[in-house]
């Protein structure tokens, strides 16, 4: 992959939905100074219409579920959805429950999977690299 | 003069939570009249999931209810069921519990104190906590194996012993917080605008506190000495002699706002700090399980019967787990946890009360709150309010005439019997 500098400051929203804070911590651990993608131009923000990557956590639990399709609507394109943590992309632990109906690619197409239980920050980020490389294909007119 | 009230609903997914949850405040211009929260966006069905599983896989979901507590539930899980089963654990694996968590009450109380000054717009404090809270994640890895969910409690004993090699990494972090302390203290506790935007604010009084159960560092810092390690004294905390922290610790008379929360864990990290010095020096030789393979343990835990109950201090207050199990059954019959944000979340009410709205993120934050531990299923009895579902009605009218039907056949079968004897 050639990717030697971003074109533009990369803007991710941040959406657990139904985590254990596991992920979570890791995403924030990633933002601050032992790792700090901010020194990219990655930084949070704090709506998804503001944003060019959603970061989801957690499986989806029922009631977040609608939340999410709609979180997902309002980001606008182009755009990459990168699943943080091992239960986001398989459920996981979570399996044979009633309230959960995930994992996150039954509900909204998601581009990278970060797996991990949770994932370290190095691997968060790898994650968002990765969609960034999407998200560079997609403004150049390709076809993902 | 505002005479309306108007409503500002807040979540589930907003910048100010990093969980979801709901909620509604009633507002007079900038003032906050009430409250309505609605919790369970992050009820997983744990429990529901528990009861299907054998027990070392329920211990797995145990650590994943919450990621910043994930030792605290495998501590109460594991007590509540040596409890039930009769199983002894060994005393060095007593040291090691304790140990993890501890450290994971200073990463989990830095981590707070990072998401706290963030809420009041002071980012710079935010980096320098999680650049300083770096340094127990990384003993936390060089102990465990990881630098979140450390899967080192099982039944009997812990996974991972902490080798000679290892004692002088913690003590160097032991090291590293100890001339850090002042530093941080002064840079939370001496700051004008923190303690502008956080005196007087999101006060919770003792009595409140009391009525409403508050737990963990939130009922401390109003004032109340209560503290699981030293109220119930569990694992080699009783050796220890810990003592509850409260602002008083400090010198200052406790007051219940948010200040006082910055205080009382703040000096909770120092604690921590010479708990895990005093573990490492009195720790014993000795084996770390009592129970060394798996499929024995599996085998011993069919065989139990009974119920117990394990509780432990987290980093947010008691955390309380439930367990009953039944001879010649792999999962467990009933598994109740109760997380220390649930008892906090009444105590929101009082704190909100008469707040201004840009008070909310640094209120909500104050308690420490953790969704995920806290979203169960309560079922609350004796309500005055019943619904009878339709189902139900039914099914106690066929259960009604099927009673009278058995009676009357009976009747008429005596009934017949007497005629037949009769004839």
């Amino acid at each position: 992959m050639k990717l030697t500098s971003f074109k533009r400051a990369l803007w991710v929203f941040h959406v657990a939905t139904g985590s254990c804070n596991g992920c979570d911590i890791e995403i924030v651990a990633a933002l601050t100074p032992r790792y700090d993608v901010e020194r990219f131009g990655i930084r949070l923000v704090g709506t998804p219409r503001h944003a060019d990557v959603l970061l989801v956590t957690g499986t989806v639990t029922r009631p977040m579920a609608e939340r999410l399709r709609r979180i997902y609507e309002q980001t606008p394109d182009p755009k990459a959805v990168v699943v943080v943590g091992g239960c986001g992309a398989t459920s996981g632990v979570f399996y044979e429950s009633y309230n959960v109906v995930g994992p996150v690619d039954e509900i909204i197409p998601v581009d990278v999977y970060v797996p991990g239980c949770p994932p370290r920050p190095e691997a968060i980020i790898d994650g968002v690299v990765k969609a960034v490389a999407k998200l560079e294909r997609l403004e150049a007119g390709e076809k993902v | 003069m505002a005479d309306k009230t108007f409503e500002i609903p807040i979540g589930p997914v907003h910048p100010a939570l990093k969980e979801p949850i709901r909620f509604t405040f009633q507002v007079e211009g900038e003032r906050i009249v009430g409250v309505d929260i609605k919790p369970g966006f992050a009820h997983r069905g744990i429990e529901f999931m528990g009861l299907r599983r054998n027990l070392i896989q329920v211990l797995y979901l145990a650590e994943r209810i919450c990621g910043i507590c994930s030792i605290s539930h495998p501590i109460a899980l594991t007590q509540a069921v040596e409890n039930a089963a009769g199983i002894e654990v060994p005393p060095r694996a007593q040291y090691i519990r304790v140990i993890v968590s501890e450290l994971e009450r200073i990463h989990s109380h830095l981590l707070w104190a990072g998401v706290a000054v963030h809420e009041l717009g002071f980012d710079t404090l935010l980096h320098l906590t999680w650049k300083v809270r770096e340094r127990v994640m990384d003993i936390l890895e060089e102990l465990t194996g990881n630098r979140v969910d450390y899967a080192i409690p099982i039944y009997g004993g812990v996974r991972r012993d902490i080798t000679p090699e290892q004692y002088p990494l913690v003590r160097e972090m032991i090291r590293y917080y100890r001339g850090l302390f002042e530093e941080l203290a002064d840079r939370l506790l001496n700051d004008a605008s923190i303690r502008a935007r956080t005196r007087g604010v999101g006060v919770l009084t003792p009595q409140e506190a009391e009525a409403l159960c508050a737990v963990g560092p939130t009922a401390r810092a109003s004032g109340l000495r209560k503290d699981v390690r030293q109220d119930w004294p569990y694992l080699v905390y009783g050796d220890f002699g810990v003592k509850a922290i409260t602002p008083e610790d400090y010198g200052l008379a406790p007051q219940g706002d948010v200040y006082d929360r910055i205080i009382v864990r703040l000096l909770e990290v120092a604690q921590s700090i010479d708990i895990i010095e005093r573990c490492l020096e009195e720790m014993p030789e000795g084996e770390i399980t009592s129970v060394p393979k798996v499929p024995a343990l599996l085998a011993q835990l069919k065989k139990a019967e009974g119920e117990g109950i394990g509780r432990h201090e987290a980093p947010r207050g008691e955390v309380i787990h439930y367990i009953a199990l039944e001879a010649g059954k792999e999962e467990p019959v009933v598994w109740k946890v109760k997380a220390p944000t649930y008892s906090n979340l009444m105590p929101w009410v009082p704190m909100f009360r008469d707040q201004e709205i840009a008070d909310i993120p640094i209120i909500a934050a104050s308690i420490d709150p953790c969704m995920c531990c806290m979203d169960r299923v309560y079922i609350v009895r004796d309500t005055v309010e019943r619904e009878v579902w339709k189902e139900e009605l039914l099914r106690l009218s066929w259960g009604k005439t099927d009673r009278i039907r058995s009676r009357i056949a009976g009747r008429s079968l005596r009934a017949a019997e007497a005629e037949h004897g009769g004839a």
